[in-house]
């Protein structure tokens, strides 16, 4: 941990604060046996004390909804929000390839160990084994609950549970719902959301959106939200406020988030003291379905499992890449992952799977339509496939992705190759937690995709899901309970610290419809967006990201001066709620930015050109960077506070990732 | 490719509504019907007009969100939903009719969005397995048949968009209410509340004002994730065998 | 109608389905009795002295156990009660359908319905008004057209003569009515009854509906064309 404001590539931008360290985590015990002690000793409420208790929950994906669920069977008065018409539609739906548990089934040599070494491997050393370790350990229950709620998981003939390999690892530890377990899991939450809400212990405000945290004293004491509909700003306060809202991957505009995915919950959180940790450790998905034209809106991802079958390559020679790909003979096809990586092949991680076909169409071997002068796609080819297992069982295993892809593209992938892309799918980054997974606003709790806990620097195929179900199921019911227990001080209404809130919220809704500028708030987003890919995307170099931040930091000021947004306040007005969403972009892009900056050297998903191997491999600097940079808000004009939270490695020793 | 757009417009739930033409130009076969509304928006926004609202979000079509009667038809005329629906599926120069899904129990909130909030109140009814976290048995305790696995997961497949009911000339949910109650009958962790189950939903149903089901079949052809019709048959003897145990 | 309430103690017996399954039962009478109907009438291709035993033998049918006609009674007050029933359903489901949508679309394609479920409603009205007709007709004999002979046989033959052309008329549109409301009806009695959880058996079904649509209106048509041709007098 060396960084210093003098010798950081992002001198100048950012100043240093003081190191900060997770304070929960039992010291002294073995790693597994954290967790055990840490609910050994936590402190609890009884009973007759809970149904008086008031969470706040915002978000209702796979890590609010078990939250909400669970807390709500506690006896909590749980209060959930979500900016979606019903709860059931969170983005957590989407995902589409499986859910990870160390249950070895498959008798494959699979352990929680094993499964806590793929993450933090698999995350490039730069996730907490205390929270990564946890997570292996309660994947297991996850599985169990799911099944008793009535998830469909795919099964074998003789009835129980089927598992798959996935995403980079040598055991079969995925469970997965054919290319829907995303759904499946949600719909369990969610039905078990429902069922709290039929009990009375949990009420839910659909179309409201969270703008604003109330902190008195460095504690969080509830939200001002929007009723998306009738436009009426609320106050809820309660005991304790549960931020679960996902990643920020919009801010790249195009991604595969969902079109309503935003930061602005948990930027306002930061913006009233939260840390936000690691915010440049995105995930760039090397599946997806190539941008078509000017117009897209969003990107489709299919899912990873495809690469268990699928053969990833590129044509040889440049003047092939126009072809009909199945006239391009056997030899002129470079199967460029099976030739650098004999090992692991079309298996390698998201993160080396994504930058080489970025590398493979950079050469100008890409494939598929020019979108601004490029070919950008890579072909995955099931010809093999079909040829070895028949079209039948392809079609069994990947049908409804091969529907899907012929549905957006009107091409039929049993016949010709599909092209895929990276995209910006899943960001590691989030709100700094201690391993209770509270903040260091106190009372302000952060869960799944929200958090930067769990994932490191890159996050394994099928661990998403787990991390949002073990913290909402598992994780969270014990810790805020342990923060409960001591009765958090109330504030009313009439504090000034609503009051506060309440007016900031009117302000900057008054301030869009006011503007009246010209660019809609859309041509704000793609611009930010094409910004943050070229410069914050697959490799980050420090001249770009420079680049980069003044790009962002001109855009935003244009913006608030000449925004044009239509409508009023007291109605739906889907262009004020956007305007609000890309606001908050701009200025977790430019923190973004800076964090890519300081972090000069390349781990998991975060690539800067200038720390490379020879051979072109990414170069991760642990003598420098070992830490989590969690950065304070610096004010409106002030520059960013880093503070670092040292990483050690007791459990697993720390060595360089290799897939060759 | 030119279109005419004939487009519900309401201010809110209160407000009047009426159908408003607009002319669009510039529309590629390679967007979805949710990108040229975009386009249209943009438009609009240009103009200094109201955009046109409307229900959207993962755009990969799994989250449920977008909706839209188009010429006549819940989601368009292929068997998806709108935001996979693309251009190429109309012409140069055609008029194309988008309304909001019509039924007294999904209030139009604004243009083109309604209030589907019934759909979770029938969840909420009893569409669940009473499963408090933390007391799951082993998950591999319970074999559960491969073809009760496989249909149970056909069905759970719905997404909850309300096409059904959009579609149904009864303004009937029962293809909803049905693929929920075969999921969760199909398997045996749904059994001991299997009875009480339908009756509580089917009684939400009703309450919500939805209409009953005369098995036209506009449901299921309407239906982004082809749930059968076989949901509503097995609905109603689940409902029959309840009405036996005197439910 | 919709109010985010959430209603508790709800009853099986109270519910949309429960008038579904009256509907469905009370339609099995009807297709019981217009089989046996059907079959009676075919008598009249046996000949005069055939069809009004026949006649006759269902008004002494379990005599002494009964009373004179008390069979013809029985059936009456269960196709009383079946009619009640099934039009009670009907009515109600066919009011709570258009509360349930009472802003209708500007453009609605219907995709799958066939034209039997369309007709479904009026069809059903059509033979209410119908049946109504042909009790008047050939059973209190109110509506005459005929000089009203005391053999049923010749009540049904003169009925039918080309020179009344429009009564055969009004009975053979009437079985076109009746194998509309049969084709879906049967079928739906099928799927409201719970006997087509997967695709044969929907399948079976709609082939069980066609066909019981066909045999009943064609056996009941096949009485007034034979005799509007002549083939039987």
């Amino acid at each position: 941990m060396t960084t210093n404001t003098n010798t950081s590539d992002a001198a100048g931008f950012f100043t240093l604060g003081d190191p900060i360290a997770d304070t929960k985590a039992p010291t002294g015990v073995p790693v597994p046996q954290i967790w055990e002690e840490r609910k050994a000793h936590a402190k609890l409420v009884n009973p007759a004390n809970r149904r008086k208790i008031k969470v706040i929950l915002v978000g209702t994906g796979l890590a609010g909804a078990s939250a909400g669920a669970t807390l709500g069977e506690a006896g909590y008065h749980v209060e959930s929000f979500c900016y979606q018409d019903s709860p059931r539609r969170a983005h957590s739906i989407a995902a589409q390839g499986g859910i990870n548990a160390a249950k070895n089934y498959r008798n494959d040599g699979d352990s929680v160990y094993r499964l806590f070494y793929d993450t933090v491997k698999g995350g490039d050393f730069r996730s907490r084994e205390s929270n990564s370790y946890r997570l292996a350990e309660v994947s297991a229950n996850i599985i169990d609950q799911c099944v008793a709620q009535g998830v469909p998981f795919a099964r074998e003939y003789g009835g129980l549970l089927d598992n798959r390999s996935f995403g980079g690892v040598q055991v079969s530890r995925t469970f997965y719902a054919r290319g829907q377990t995303g759904q499946q899991l949600l719909i369990g939450a969610y039905q078990a959301l429902e069922r709290q809400v039929a009990a009375g212990n949990v009420n839910t405000h659909t179309r409201h959106e969270m703008l604003e945290l109330i902190v008195v004293d460095g504690v969080a004491k509830g939200i001002i939200v929007r009723d998306m509909v009738s436009g009426e700003i609320e106050t809820h306060l309660g005991d304790a406020v549960v931020l679960a809202t996902g990643g920020y991957g919009n801010v790249y505009f195009l991604s595969t988030n969902a079109m309503g995915c935003n930061v602005t919950a948990a930027w306002r959180a930061h913006r009233k003291g939260a840390y936000m940790g690691n915010p440049c450790y995105t995930q760039i998905h090397p599946t997806c379905i190539p941008v078509s034209g000017e117009n897209q809106s969003k990107l489709t991802l299919m899912s990873e499992s495809l690469r268990n079958d699928g053969r990833i390559w590129v044509p040889k020679k440049k003047e092939d890449c126009g072809k009909d790909p199945r006239e391009i003979p056997e030899e002129d096809r470079d199967y460029y992952l099976e030739r650098i990586y004999p090992a692991f092949g079309n298996l390698v991680p998201r993160d080396i799977a994504s930058r080489q076909a970025k590398y493979m169409c950079d050469d100008g071997r890409g494939v598929g339509p020019e979108v601004d002068g490029v070919r950008r796609g890579v072909y995955l080819d099931f010809a093999d496939a079909i040829a070895r297992m028949g079209r039948d069982a392809v079609e069994k295993k990947y049908g409804n992705l091969f529907d899907m892809y012929k549905q957006i593209t009107a091409e039929n992938p049993y016949e010709v190759p599909m092209r895929v892309y990276p995209a910006v799918h899943y960001v590691m980054g989030g709100l700094w937690v201690d391993y209770d997974l509270e903040s260091n606003v106190k009372g302000l709790f952060v869960a799944g995709e929200a958090n930067f806990s769990d994932q490191g620097a890159n996050r394994l195929g099928a661990s998403a899901l787990m991390q949002g179900l073990a913290d909402g199921y598992f994780v969270l019911p014990y810790t805020i309970a342990n923060y409960l227990a001591d009765a958090p001080e109330r504030i009313d209404e009439s504090h000034p610290a609503v009051v506060e809130a309440q007016n900031a919220v009117q302000e900057r809704i008054n301030h869009f419809l006011t503007v009246g500028g010209t660019r809609s708030v859309d041509s704000y987003h793609k611009e930010l967006g094409h910004i943050m890919w070229e410069y914050c995307g697959m490799e980050r170099t420090k001249e770009g990201l420079t680049k980069a931040i003044g790009l962002i930091r001109e855009l935003k000021a244009d913006f608030w001066k000449n925004v044009k947004v239509l409508g009023t306040a007291d109605s739906l007005n889907q262009s004020l709620e956007k305007a609000g969403r890309v606001a908050d972009f701009f200025e977790l892009g430019e923190l973004m930015c800076i964090d890519a900056l300081n972090r000069r050297e390349s781990a998991g998903g975060h690539f800067r050109a200038e720390s490379q191997t020879p051979d072109g491999e990414a170069e991760r600097i642990d003598s420098e960077f070992a830490y989590v940079a969690a950065w304070e808000w610096g004010g409106e004009d002030g520059s960013p506070v880093l503070h670092q939270e040292a990483l050690s490695y007791e459990a697993i020793e720390m060595k360089a990732r290799s897939y060759k | 490719m030119k279109l005419t757009l004939n487009i519900w417009r309401q201010a809110n739930q209160q407000a009047q509504g009426a159908m408003r033409t607009y002319e669009l130009d510039g529309v590629s076969e390679d967007m979805s019907f949710l990108e040229m509304l975009d386009h249209l928006n943009e438009q609009l926004n240009e103009k200094g007009e109201d955009p046109v609202a409307f229900d959207h979000d993962c755009r990969e079509g799994i989250c449920g969100m977008c909706s839209l009667m188009i010429n006549g038809q819940a989601h368009g005329p292929e068997v998806t939903t709108t935001c996979q629906l693309h251009m190429r599926s109309f012409k140069d120069g055609d008029t194309i009719t988008i309304e909001p899904w019509r039924a007294d129990p999904f209030p139009v909130l604004k243009d083109l969005v309604v209030d589907r909030s019934a759909f979770d109140r029938i969840i909420q009814s009893g569409g669940y397995i009473s499963v408090n976290t933390g007391s799951a048995p082993e998950a591999n305790n319970l074999p559960v048949a491969k073809e009760k696995a496989d249909r149970a997961f056909d069905v759970a497949t719905c997404i909850g968009c309300g096409a059904c009911v959009a579609a149904c000339p009864n303004g009937s949910a029962s293809l909803f209410l049905g693929a929920k109650i075969t999921h969760l009958g199909e398997l045996p962790q749904g059994q001991p509340e299997r009875w009480t189950r339908v009756v509580d939903m089917v009684a939400q149903h009703d309450h919500e004002g939805f209409g009953g089901c005369t098995n036209i079949g506009e449901c299921t052809a309407a239906c982004p994730k082809e749930i059968p019709l076989d949901v509503i048959s097995q609905l109603n003897k689940d409902l029959r065998t309840a009405m036996r145990h005197g439910l | 109608m919709a109010t985010p309430t959430l209603i508790k103690g709800g009853r099986s017996t109270r519910s949309t389905i429960a008038l579904k399954l009256l509907m469905a039962v009370t339609g099995l009478v009807f297709i019981g009795y217009v089989l046996l109907h059907m079959y009676g009438n075919l008598k009249v291709f046996a000949g005069q002295d055939a069809f009004d035993t026949y006649a006759h033998h269902l008004r002494t049918f379990g005599e002494p156990m009964l009373p004179h006609k008390g069979l013809l009674w029985i059936i009456r007050v269960v196709l009383l009660l079946s009619i009640i029933g099934h039009a009670y359903a009907a009515f109600t489901l066919w009011a709570r359908a258009n509360s349930a949508r009472t802003s209708k679309y500007v453009v609605k394609k219907a995709v799958a319905a066939t034209l039997s479920s369309k007709m479904m409603r009026w069809g059903g009205v059509a033979l209410l008004l119908f049946v109504v007709f042909h009790l008047l007709h050939l059973t209190t004999h109110t509506i005459n057209v005929n000089g009203d002979p005391e053999s049923p046989y010749d009540r049904v033959v003169s009925s039918f003569q080309p020179e009344q052309w429009w009564v055969a008329a009004i009975y053979l549109l009437a079985m076109v009515a009746l194998a509309m409301h049969l084709r879906h009806g049967v079928w739906s009695a099928c799927q409201t009854l719970g006997l087509t959880n997967n695709a044969r058996s929907r399948m079976r079904a709609n082939s069980v509906a066609v066909f019981v649509a066909v045999l009943v209106a064609g056996g009941f048509a096949l009485v007034p064309l034979s005799i509007l041709f002549g083939i039987v007098d």
